[in-house]
């Protein structure tokens, strides 16, 4: 099982939009909750010096310098990008790390996961984590008991992060169908993969801030009038002289 | 090689429970999950006005609040010395008598001896009925330290505000521009707008020392000096003068401007000029006669001149067009070359004036005149405490929404929108009311809008009448009251002493002060008879916050989840530009403790004490509880505190009986009810008497109240007069100059207090917090999840300082303002401006609070600046100390911190290092409560 | 990367194990009776043991046997299974020697054929992965084999061997440094092409996504121990190769040999600790940590 379809029916997955995520962080802890109590996501030392628990998705903040004009700051969202190359896959000795093909969701069967960590080392994006307690590896399952889940109404047929971003940041969809939401935006907005020399064909997509900052321009804005010259009454008939 | 069977459609509960999130101020609905009777989950109501399904991050982490092991557990009653942390558990009854036994006889002889506050309350129109009802004057919620310039900035200028009481028109608004926003109250609202401006590709622009947030994903950034927004804004309204780039249809109809201003020297000058029956008029530039300011088909010349009277336009026209406010002259001042600034004046005028909107929707304006369609100009702006925290903040938000009005984009289409109840201009709001006698009630509400000195809330002898000298010559305009001078008077006994203290969801011994250590110190001070200065304090929470240890006797209360609350429209509603709208609370999971709520403590209170509006003639109480009361307490005739389902059959809208089974139909209807604006009433609001009649039908108030926009103030100008020397009621000589600067009638801007006593004594540095989107205040740390994001906060500093100092990753820096010094990690920050250092508010906690280890980050390396601020400023000479606020409303001017920076080299934790409070519930365990469920 | 006891243990033990084992396997030498059962006891005992320290690692150990069902694609299976079938084709071969039975030595070089074939596989399970450049090398392979022979040959008392094995150890280390130390620009993924944000600038961690540490941080991030990398790869080098190599060159004798074996295997602890701890994770980008 660990080794990869060579196809899939759908391409599942994600976009991000760099220009909107803000950072809040709802799809964190939305995520967390989500699948907190679906598979269960512990924390340890909750309320200790060092508290430590396993989050399927998190937010980082990075600040980037352009050649001209001021920093930016960016938040960068990473969860799993249900990588068709997906290295995770094959390093599994047990099977449980496998790639569904149906619709290319990257999942881990727990109850055969020995919890050696392979997979974790062999993703590039971190983003696999071992909880700590159930000792088996956890991941971004794109919300699978979500998008397909019957006990829900249908506009609720989609990632928990999803559905809960605040600025909309997050779009899901098929990326094999040309004409899904998410295909167009990475069509029309330059989406990107992450770090695409390892080869791991992400699917999810990640869309670039827009550009930012206007240069220090001249004004458009021409005075009426050479209010010096002609004082406040000049101004005032050249004004009113507009309505 | 098969796939495992997977099931998909796993269940997702037993049972769903829809009501409001208060995981912040924001009140969004959710959708409450439950397993087994236990909260299993927690997700956004997608039917919901405010957050239409989508929750932030502390919202979806609800349920680690609601198990969080930090919730106290019953009543307390405090053994040892104050702050000793020894407490006896009692009952509740124990604890209403020992209330009651203290409340009673102040009620008898002097009501005002109890200070009752409240902080991130939500029933602020029910804890101000219960002060009511008690007769103390000295009753506020948390407004006046929180945001009450960008609020009363705004009532007294166009008769709403920004906060959360209004909202750019997402949907059209082609320009964006916002000023000094981190969060906001309107936390989902506001970034469900940016997504769609995102979404539409519309400009949006950030002015912000700091770019982080919606700063960050704003498409330019204005990277202002703290404390200049006013200079900069007046700029930008000089260039579009200057270029004839203003409404001049909008300003005559709508605004003040086309008034007259009373020229003749002595005790009217400066007032608007009225008519013999004491009316405003202007002059028709159909005849060049003076006409009824709201006479049908008048058409008000802006340019006219009239016996000598000229119109606030001009007025308004020659002080902003003079040099002074020219780019060039404000640019080093603001940190903003001139040609960004000209720059931004172009782009507000090309998307204001050039690409104009237009909606076909006929509608009648309150003079009588038919419009054909409702043109808008889509520019939209919004702000918050990054202006109103500051000294000058009340003159900036009003200079902000003259520019607003200036380019004709207050209500209307893709501009900025009110919300009903809003508008209400000033005429409309009560004023404060504050005579106590013995046994009684006050005759009326506490807070309110002054409109002269006559209204002040002082004694006879001209002392202040409230514990926190609100409405006095120090801060006339206070509508919010004075919350961050309550322990600090009470303790000087200025104006006077007080006996109880009552507060409720405030964290005053430690975030929510300045000064935060002589705040605790002032909390333990005993006089020379032995006794506490402040002798007896009660205090309402939740939860085991930094305030517990300082109080006599704690009332515990539910957490959100567990209790009815309600959002009313008589306070802090729900509403969106398109609809009025309330909600409430319920119990959607029962305490498994020995708590209660806090509003049906208060009404147990008040019968207990006899307050007549809470017990029957026989004596009994008249209200079971809370929720009894929500249901059937009638405020004006018909008027209770919620809109939706009145009248006995549950059909009535606005004005109705009592409904008893109001919120059952609430609860069926989602935990809310909108009552939507009729489509001609959407916008032009305050001028639209289909919007006039339809909030007049919806309760908002007894008869239409179309009024114009205050570009000229009235009421402040009176305020001048007086320190002018005009009329008997007068202010006190050493406030005079300062009452005729700040009360000035058109906006001006003076540098922020703060500023002026940092340049002679060596403090460059501005230092500001911002709110980090996943923590609320103190309370977020209790939580498991948010507490992993965020466990530590960082001071940031520019790259010239850290560069000036040396600074490396894991250095703390020593950072000294006029008040004393805290040392604290620090961390580079590029995007910041220059001369600004920040952290986010509240990380900070003090050792043993909140059921967190001593050793949690949060309480080691975790600080406030709050040591920083001090509630007074220093002595300049005069022997006075004046509070650190804004001169006109009082608000606390906490981002006119200076300071100065020294790298003190690697540390471990950051200092002042405060003892451990005593616990008043065991530390949380290993795991958290859920998992052991 | 996070360097676990359990880990470092299981691989420069079961190495070593099986290199013993190759050798007694291939009749060099091919003791009897009780010196027999010594010998492919300590060969048996290294590799069983190490290969039970790596359960020691797992968070669902009782699994275990799950992990040899993924052979055709997963290395740590196809791990399992070469070093079961390993240790399976040896115990006839011990059993012959220490029973005299004298089975054909056939099958301890099959044996020893397998025995190398499992330490390449363990190798593959660190060479295979992109996200540790230093690791995704040859030289990797190079590095278990030449430990392999190394130990092997000391344990199994081949000196000549030994020298030869030490000198490819050196050999190995010393190019493992080399290239490892490069080999994460050669890699030439960074903080920007793991965001994508080059394309914007310059790009530096404001903050982390979480104040508390988690599991990736611990697993893949490891900068402290590095700071006395210098020292350490001196001692990796000297105990592991140089001591032993020069050890070696005095007269033999068994005691000469444990000693030898003793500062080897400090000398591949070391080493193998070096492995883990300079290994940089391409995941520690997104942390501004390598
Ligand atoms: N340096 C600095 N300091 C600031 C600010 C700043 O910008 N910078 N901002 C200021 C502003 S605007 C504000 S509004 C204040 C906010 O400061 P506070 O109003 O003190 O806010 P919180 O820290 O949230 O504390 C509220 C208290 O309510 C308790 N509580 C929570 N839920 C419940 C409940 O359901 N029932 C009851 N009874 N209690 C509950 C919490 O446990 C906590 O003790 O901070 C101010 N302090
Ligand atoms: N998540 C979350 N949401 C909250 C709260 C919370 O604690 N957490 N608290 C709630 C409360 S009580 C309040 S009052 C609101 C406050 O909502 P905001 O006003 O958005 O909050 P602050 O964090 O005080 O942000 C002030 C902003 O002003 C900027 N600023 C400071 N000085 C200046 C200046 O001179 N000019 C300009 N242009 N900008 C300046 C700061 O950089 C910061 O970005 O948030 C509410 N919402
Ligand atoms: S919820 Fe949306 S805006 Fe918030 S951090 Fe996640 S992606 Fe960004
Ligand atoms: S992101 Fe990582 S875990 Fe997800 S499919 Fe790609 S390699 Fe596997
Ligand atoms: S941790 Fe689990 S899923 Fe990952 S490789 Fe090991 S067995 Fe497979
Ligand atoms: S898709 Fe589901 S599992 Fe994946 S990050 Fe979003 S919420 Fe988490
Ligand atoms: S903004 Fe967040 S915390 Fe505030 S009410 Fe909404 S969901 Fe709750
Ligand atoms: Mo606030």
């Amino acid at each position: 099982m660990t080794a990869l379809p060579t196809h899939t029916e759908k391409k599942l997955g994600l976009v991000i939009d760099l220009d909107t995520c803000v950072g809040c962080q709802a799809c964190v802890t939305a995520c967390k909750g989500w699948n907190d109590q679906g598979q269960g996501l512990s924390d340890q030392n909750p309320y200790g010096a060092d508290p430590s628990g396993a989050f399927l998705n998190r937010v980082h903040t990075y600040q980037v310098q352009p050649e001209e004009g001021s920093a930016q700051i960016i938040a960068f969202p990473r969860s799993c990008l249900h990588c068709e190359d997906a290295p995770c896959v094959p390093v599994c000795p047990t099977g449980a790390s496998y790639k569904r093909v149906e619709d290319g969701i990257v999942l881990v069967n727990e109850d055969a996961c020995i919890g050696c960590g392979l997979c974790a080392w062999a993703c590039p994006y971190g983003a696999r984590e071992m909880d700590q307690a159930a000792g088996v590896m956890k991941k971004c399952t794109l919300c699978v008991d979500r998008i397909y889940n019957e006990n829900l109404p249908e506009e609720d047929r989609e990632p928990a992060c999803v559905r809960t971003c605040p600025t909309s940041a997050r779009h899901f969809g098929d990326f094999a169908d040309p004409d899904s939401k998410v295909s167009k935006l990475v069509a029309e907005r330059g989406g990107y993969d992450l770090m695409p020399d390892l080869k791991t064909k992400p699917t999810n997509k990640y869309l670039p801030p827009r550009k930012k900052d206007r240069p220090q321009e001249a004004s458009l804005l021409a005075p009426l009038l050479d209010i010096k010259a002609t004082g406040f009454a000049g101004w005032l008939d050249k004004v009113l002289g507009k309505i | 090689m098969n796939a495992p069977v997977l099931n998909t459609s796993p269940p997702v509960s037993d049972e769903i429970r829809k009501t409001t999130c208060y995981m912040c101020a924001c009140r969004c609905g959710i959708n409450v999950h439950l397993r087994s009777g236990k909260v299993s989950y927690i997700e956004g109501n997608r039917d919901h006005p405010v957050n239409k399904g989508v929750l932030c991050a502390k919202g979806a982490s609800g349920i680690m609040q609601v198990t969080a092991p930090s919730r106290l557990q019953h009543p307390l009653k405090r053994v040892g010395p104050r702050g000793s942390g020894a407490f006896e558990e009692i009952s509740w009854d124990e604890a209403l008598a020992l209330a009651v036994s203290w409340m009673k006889p102040l009620r008898e002889t002097a009501p005002e001896k109890l200070a009752f506050f409240t902080g991130r309350d939500q029933s602020q129109s029910f804890t101000g009925w219960w002060a009511q009802a008690f007769g103390t004057p000295n009753y506020a919620a948390h407004g006046g330290f929180c945001s009450v310039n960008m609020a009363a900035g705004g009532i007294y200028t166009i008769g709403g505000s920004f906060w959360e009481f209004g909202q750019p028109d997402w949907e059209r608004t082609k320009l964006f521009v916002m000023f000094g926003v981190a969060e906001d109250h309107d936390s989902n609202p506001i970034k469900i707008g940016l997504g769609k401006l995102k979404g539409r590709g519309a400009r949006v622009i950030g002015v912000n020392p700091i770019r982080t947030g919606y700063n960050a994903v704003a498409d330019d950034w204005y990277g202002i000096t703290p404390g200049t927004d006013g200079l900069l804004i007046l700029s930008l309204i000089h260039c579009l003068l200057q270029a004839g780039k203003v409404d001049l249809e909008y300003l005559a109809r709508w605004t003040n401007a086309s008034l007259l201003v009373n020229e003749t020297e002595g005790p009217e000058k400066g007032l608007i000029l009225k008519n013999a029956e004491s009316q405003p008029f202007v002059i028709d530039r159909r005849t060049g006669a003076p006409a009824p300011w709201d006479g049908k088909g008048v058409q008000p010349d802006l340019g006219a001149v009239w016996q000598g009277h000229r119109t606030v336009f001009q007025h308004m026209a020659e002080r902003y067009l003079s040099d002074d406010y020219a780019p060039e002259a404000v640019a080093d001042r603001c940190g903003i070359p001139a040609a960004r600034i000209r720059g931004l004046a172009a782009e507000l005028a090309d998307v204001a004036f050039n690409q104009a909107i237009e909606i076909k929707q006929p509608w009648t304006d309150f003079r009588g005149d038919h419009h054909d369609s409702m043109p808008g100009r889509p520019v939209s702006f919004h702000a918050m405490r990054g202006i109103s925290a500051h000294s000058n903040g009340f003159q900036t938000a009003r200079a902000l929404h003259l520019l607003q009005i200036i380019l004709g984009t207050v209500e209307t289409p893709g501009g900025y929108r009110m919300k009903p109840p809003y508008p209400k201009p000033v005429e409309a709001h009560p004023t404060p009311h504050f005579v106590t006698a013995p046994g009684k009630a006050l005759s009326g509400p506490h807070l309110g809008y002054v409109r002269g000195p006559e209204q002040l809330a002082l004694k006879e002898d001209g002392s202040p009448a409230r514990i926190d000298k609100a409405f006095t010559w120090e801060n006339p305009f206070s509508a919010h009251g004075l919350m961050h001078m309550l322990i600090p008077n009470a303790h000087a006994g200025d104006p006077y002493r007080i006996d109880t203290l009552f507060l409720y969801m405030a964290n005053m011994a430690w975030n929510s002060s300045m000064n935060t250590t002589k705040v605790m110190e002032m909390l333990t001070d005993k006089g020379p008879d032995g006794e506490y200065i402040i002798p007896r304090i009660i205090y309402s929470d939740a939860y085991a916050s930094e305030m517990v240890a300082y109080a006599d006797l704690i009332l515990p209360d539910t957490t959100y989840l567990e209790r009815h609350d309600c959002i009313s429209l008589l306070d802090r509603p729900i509403s969106e530009p398109d609809a009025a709208g309330d909600s409430i609370r319920w119990p959607v999971s029962e305490a498994d403790r020995n708590v209660r709520p806090f509003q049906s403590v208060l009404l147990d209170l008040g019968a207990r004490l006899g307050l007549p509006p809470m017990v029957n003639a026989d004596g009994s109480p008249k209200f079971k509880d809370y929720a009894d009361y929500i249901q059937n307490h009638i405020r004006r005739p018909g008027v209770g505190p919620l809109i939706g389902f009145r009248g006995t059959d549950g059909t009535k809208e606005g004005r109705g009986e009592a409904n008893p089974n109001q919120l059952a139909a609430y609860i069926e209807n989602g935990g809310f009810y909108q009552a939507h604006v009729p489509e001609e009433a959407l916008f032009y609001k305050p001028w639209n008497m289909a919007y006039q009649n339809w909030a007049v039908a919806t309760s908002f108030y007894e008869s239409p109240q179309p009024y114009l926009f205050s570009i000229w103030s009235e009421p402040m100008r009176k305020f001048q007069l007086a320190a002018e020397g005009h009329g008997n009621i007068q202010p006190p000589d050493h406030l005079r100059d300062r009452l005729k600067q700040a009360m000035d009638p058109l906006p001006v801007w003076y540098p922020p207090f703060g500023d002026l006593e940092a340049k002679g004594w060596g403090y460059p540095v501005h230092a500001l917090t911002q709110r980090p989107m996943d923590m609320y205040h103190s309370w977020g740390s209790q939580n498991a999840w948010l507490r992993q994001i965020r466990g530590q906060n960082f001071l940031y500093i520019p790259t010239k300082i850290w560069e000036a100092e040396g600074f490396n990753d894991g250095d703390y820096a020593r950072v000294i303002s006029p008040n004393g010094g805290i040392t604290v990690p620090v961390a580079h920050m590029a995007a910041l401006n220059e001369n600004t250092v920040w952290t986010w508010n509240a990380i900070g906690k003090r050792k043993g609070a909140w059921a967190l280890d001593e050793g949690a980050a949060e309480a080691n390396q975790g600080f406030l600046l709050n040591h920083l601020i001090s509630e007074l400023l220093p002595e300049k000479g005069d022997g006075l100390r004046y509070s650190n606020s804004d001169p006109v409303t009082g608000q606390a001017a906490w981002f006119d911190l200076r300071v100065r920076i020294e790298n003190v080299g690697p540390k471990a934790h950051a200092s002042p290092d405060f003892e451990p409070i005593p616990r008043v519930v065991p530390q949380g365990s290993l795991r958290a409560e859920k998992d052991k469920a | 990367m996070h360097p676990a006891a359990s880990v470092i243990a299981f691989t420069v033990l079961s190495g070593m194990g099986f290199g013993l084992l190759a050798f007694l396997g291939l009749g060099l030498p091919a003791p009897e009776g009780w010196m027999a059962f010594f010998h492919w006891g300590l060969g048996y005992a290294l590799a069983v043991g190490g290969l039970s320290a790596s359960t020691l690692h797992l968070g669902n150990p009782q699994r275990a046997l799950k992990a040899f069902s993924q052979w055709q694609t997963s290395w740590l299976s196809r791990e399992a299974w070469a070093a079961v079938a390993t240790l399976l084709v040896f115990a006839p071969m011990a059993l012959s020697d220490i029973f005299g039975l004298g089975l054909p030595r056939l099958i301890g070089q099959l044996g020893a054929v397998l025995a190398v074939l499992t330490v390449f596989t363990t190798s593959m399970i660190y060479a295979q992965l992109k996200t540790v450049p230093r690791w995704n090398t040859p030289i990797t392979q190079g590095l278990f084999f030449s430990f392999m022979l190394a130990g092997g040959s000391i344990l199994s008392g081949n000196g000549k061997i030994a020298l030869i094995g030490c000198a490819l150890t050196a050999a190995a280390l010393l190019a493992a440094f080399a290239i490892g130390d490069k080999a994460f620009g050669k890699a030439a993924q960074t903080i920007g092409t793991a965001t994508g944000l080059n394309r914007i600038g310059a790009v530096k961690v404001f903050e982390q996504p979480h104040t508390s540490p988690n599991y990736l941080m611990r697993e893949m991030i490891h900068i402290v121990a590095r700071k006395h990398a210098d020292k350490l790869r001196l001692i990796a080098l000297g105990f592991s190769c140089v001591l032993p190599f020069l050890l070696l060159l005095l007269p033999a004798s068994p005691a000469l040999y444990a000693v030898t074996a003793t500062i080897h295997v400090i000398g591949a602890l070391t080493a193998r600790w070096l492995f883990f701890a300079e290994a940089e994770h391409v995941v520690g980008l997104y942390y501004g940590q390598r």
